[in-house]
């Protein structure tokens, strides 16, 4: 059997060879960066030049980078950090303004913060392609500015692709002092992410979505901000992030993140034309599918692309999530709902309850996700299983409770958004 | 064939995955979620269904290496157990719930959706045996008496029968399951039974009642009427009962006194002495018969059980539409309250099944059920 078709990328990507091979390497030599000796300073030498190829890779300073273990632990640096810095000797911010449609990695440490640290969390609404709504974001800091610690905004959503108007959003909380917070997972090394020209405060990055390992990322905070720290340690990372320097990932953080950026535009066309293909065939072979998120073709007021090059996301009336997952894994197509699940459970899709969807229309969602590996065989073998898929996951959501029990709302009314 | 094998994160439907996928099968996992707050990490015997559960089960098919995946039937569960529990509690019957699991979520909506993604079969961890006789699947009981589940499996029908497998049924002890389960690798080979409801986490289904249906004071009479106690909830107490009952006046005759009957329309408790309880009809509705080949209209000798775990009796048993009776022809019953399953045997072959309506004495006056029973 041929290999099956990896259309999940912004779940996790393959290592890179030369990622693989910087790792690799570099897991064999011994040396704390902290350590003063020969051994340390060897070690301590990798980490700095790969924070410095992180730092050029993404328009920041080398003194900007904190490495963290990933995009969640920078992601709860960020939204804690920025928080109680922000109230310290100012107990009246307490405002968190997050977009409806962030990752649980940041709307679930601003949930807790307002459980356990007197936050109020304010959810931006987003329009129905999921884009940020610039004139509520405006209303809110107009209206509340004093009160107001941070504002968190994705540069790109992990589901939909939706790119966010991250420039506006600076412009707007800069001029009322607030600082802003992006979580660009989904966006560095495929997108034009320049921390210094996007004039925020902090951004989280991750290894694993664009050819490195998993368990190394970044926050890239600006020199002037200050961040309370949430691992209390040995001091390292200019003592907002303790723990012992990963040398190794950092490395091969640095070299997938440098292969990816210098490849960036072309890699992007090449990934669009090949979503483009994927969604152009399944709308016009499935009935009742429909394409979530931004037009394929749609633009950025800057002119720039309004959804992820590589992301392909669509419902599907009458099927439910998962069993369109295993059906199409059982036919060699490794896809997602894109949601998060609760102990193995399919939620409906946080987002796309924000874009305005009911949960009957969420509930048959699938993304396909394209990075490095994909090819238009990929493409070939969904266009050729789907139809299949969707007919035979229909006919079981006809037989799933959420079908047979007694319509209680509009949850339970079809009908396209 | 392909099978989906229902993994509870227990060691019985793991090594059932294990030996259908050994049988040939092609084999998924799939986990059913059932309760509604899962934010719970329960060790030890009670229930299922919490995220350990969830994670054991995830184990089990890593190891054997079959697809994994989990299946929200929580509304399902919620709605046609729990609130059924509730519903037959608030009616002074006494129900089962893992018939009406077995009936609703396993081998229906399960069942069907597996149906429908082009599964031949759903294989669970079941202690019963199907064999075919003349063409005929017949559902019999395993040869482990101890552990076998054909009483609660009686309701799932002919059809269902024939789109299910259950791959233990031919073990006669639960150490050899555990024995072949961890000559597998399988870690749950050591875990323990679960034997409490699943969805009444603590095992307190007096308590689980009065937080869902709330206090409710009423009166304990004795069988002339006398008042002999309070309850807080007609509701909490079962025909056949001895414990809990709190009363304040001992029996004139000093023997313990049992429920005898559940009053929900004026909120009473009838109590009195054990030989009160004692039925030789029981009578059913809402049959399920598997059985095409034995024709019970005419009345035929057989068994019948009414508890999971109780012993069959000797019967005359009669179909009557829907319905069914039951004249105990040796050994009579005690305490037998409705919403039980009356499940009818012919030696280890299950013939039928239906939900008891009513229970009493057939000789007390002219062919009809004493006063004594538990008529509604």
């Amino acid at each position: 059997m041929t290999p099956p078709a990896y259309l999940d990328h912004a779940a996790t990507t393959p290592m890179s060879p030369a990622a693989v091979a910087a790792y690799t390497e570099q897991l064999a030599i011994a040396g704390n960066p902290s350590s003063l000796h020969t051994a340390g300073r060897a070690a301590r030498r990798v980490v700095e030049e790969a924070r410095e190829s992180i730092a050029a890779s993404l328009g920041a300073r080398p003194s900007e980078v904190v490495l963290t273990a990933g995009g969640t632990e920078a992601d709860n640096l960020a939204i804690k950090g920025l928080f109680w810095a922000r109230r310290t000797g100012h107990p009246e911010r307490t405002r968190v303004l997050v977009s409806a449609v962030e990752h649980h990695a940041v709307l679930d440490p601003a949930f807790w913060l307002a459980e356990h640290a007197g936050a109020e969390i304010v959810l931006l609404p987003v329009d129905a392609t999921g884009r940020l709504d610039l004139d509520a974001l405006g209303a809110e800091l107009a209206a509340h500015a004093e009160e107001t610690a941070l504002v968190s905004v994705m540069w790109a959503n992990n589901e939909i692709g939706t790119v966010q108007p991250v420039a506006d959003v600076v412009r707007l909380a800069h001029a009322h002092g607030v600082p802003v917070h992006c979580d660009a997972v989904q966006a560095a090394g495929i997108l034009p992410v320049d921390f210094g020209a996007s004039g925020l405060d902090a951004m989280t990055v991750t290894a694993h979505k664009l050819g490195g390992p998993v368990g190394v990322g970044a926050l890239v905070v600006g020199r002037t901000v200050d961040l309370v720290p949430v691992l209390h340690g040995g001091g390292q990372e200019r003592g907002v992030r303790s723990g012992t320097l990963d040398a190794a990932g950092a490395r091969a953080f640095a070299v997938a993140l440098a292969e990816v950026v210098a490849a960036r535009d072309v890699e992007a066309a090449r990934l669009a034309a090949l979503r483009d293909e994927l969604v152009t065939g399944v709308l016009a072979r499935v009935p009742d599918a429909t394409l979530r998120g931004p037009a394929l073709d749609a633009r950025t007021d800057d002119g720039g692309v309004a959804r992820l090059p590589g992301n392909a996301h669509l419902t599907f009336d009458g099927c439910e999530g998962d069993s369109l997952l295993y059906l199409l894994d059982s036919a060699g197509v490794e896809a997602s709902t894109g949601s998060a699940c609760q102990a193995g459970v399919p939620q409906p899709s946080h987002v796309l309850l924000a874009l305005g969807l009911t949960e009957h229309e969420a509930r048959g969602a699938l993304r396909f996700s394209f990075g490095a590996t994909s090819t238009s065989a990929d493409v070939a073998r969904v266009l050729d299983v789907l139809p299949g898929v969707v007919e035979r996951a229909r006919a079981a959501g006809l037989a799933s409770p959420a079908r047979r029990s007694v319509p209680t709302g509009p949850a339970a009314v079809g009908g396209a958004a | 064939m392909r099978v989906l094998a229902a993994m509870s994160g227990g060691v019985d439907s793991a090594l059932a995955a294990a030996l259908a996928l050994e049988a040939g099968h092609e084999v998924v996992g799939v986990h059913m979620a059932l309760a509604r707050e899962r934010a719970q990490m329960r060790t030890g015997s009670r229930g299922c269904c919490s995220i350990e559960d969830a994670g054991d089960a995830r184990r089990a098919a890593d190891v054997l290496g079959i697809p994994y995946y989990v299946w929200d039937l929580s509304e399902t569960f919620e709605e046609t157990v729990v609130a059924d529990f509730l519903a037959e509690y608030a009616a002074g019957r006494t129900p089962n719930p893992c018939v009406r699991c077995n009936e609703h979520v396993k081998f229906d909506t399960l069942l069907d959706k597996a149906t429908a993604l082009g599964f031949d079969a759903v294989a669970t961890g079941h202690y019963a045996r199907i064999v075919e006789t003349d063409g005929r699947r017949e559902l019999h009981r395993s040869p482990n008496t101890d552990k076998d589940q054909s009483y609660v499996l009686a309701v799932m029908g002919s059809e269902r029968l024939a789109r299910s497998i259950f791959p233990l049924g031919g073990f006669t002890s639960k150490a050899d399951v555990r024995a072949e389960a961890a000559r597998r690798g399988l870690g749950v080979s050591t875990k323990p039974d679960s034997y409490d409801i699943c969805f009444v986490a603590d095992g307190d289904t007096q308590g689980f009642l009065r937080s869902r249906l709330g206090s409710q004071p009423g009166e304990i009479l004795d069988e002339s009427g006398q008042v002999v106690g309070e309850h807080d909830g007609a509701y909490a107490y079962t025909v056949g009962q001895r414990r809990g009952l709190h009363l304040g006046r001992p029996a004139p005759d000093g023997r313990p006194r049992y429920v005898l009957e559940v009053r929900t329309g004026t909120n009473q408790v009838i109590v009195g002495a054990a030989e009160l309880l004692t039925v030789d009809r029981v009578t059913g509705d809402g049959t399920v018969w598997l059985a095409d080949d034995v024709d019970a209209s005419g009345g035929i000798e057989a068994e019948v059980q009414v508890r999971a775990h109780g012993a069959p009796v000797p019967a005359v048993v009669t179909r009557t539409g829907t319905g069914l009776v039951a004249d105990l022809t040796g050994t009579r019953l005690r305490g037998v309250a409705a919403g039980q399953s009356l499940v009818v045997y012919r030696g280890t072959r299950v013939l039928g099944q239906a939900t008891v309506t009513s229970a009493g004495r057939r000789a007390a006056s002219a062919g009809a059920t004493s006063a004594v029973g538990i008529g509604r």
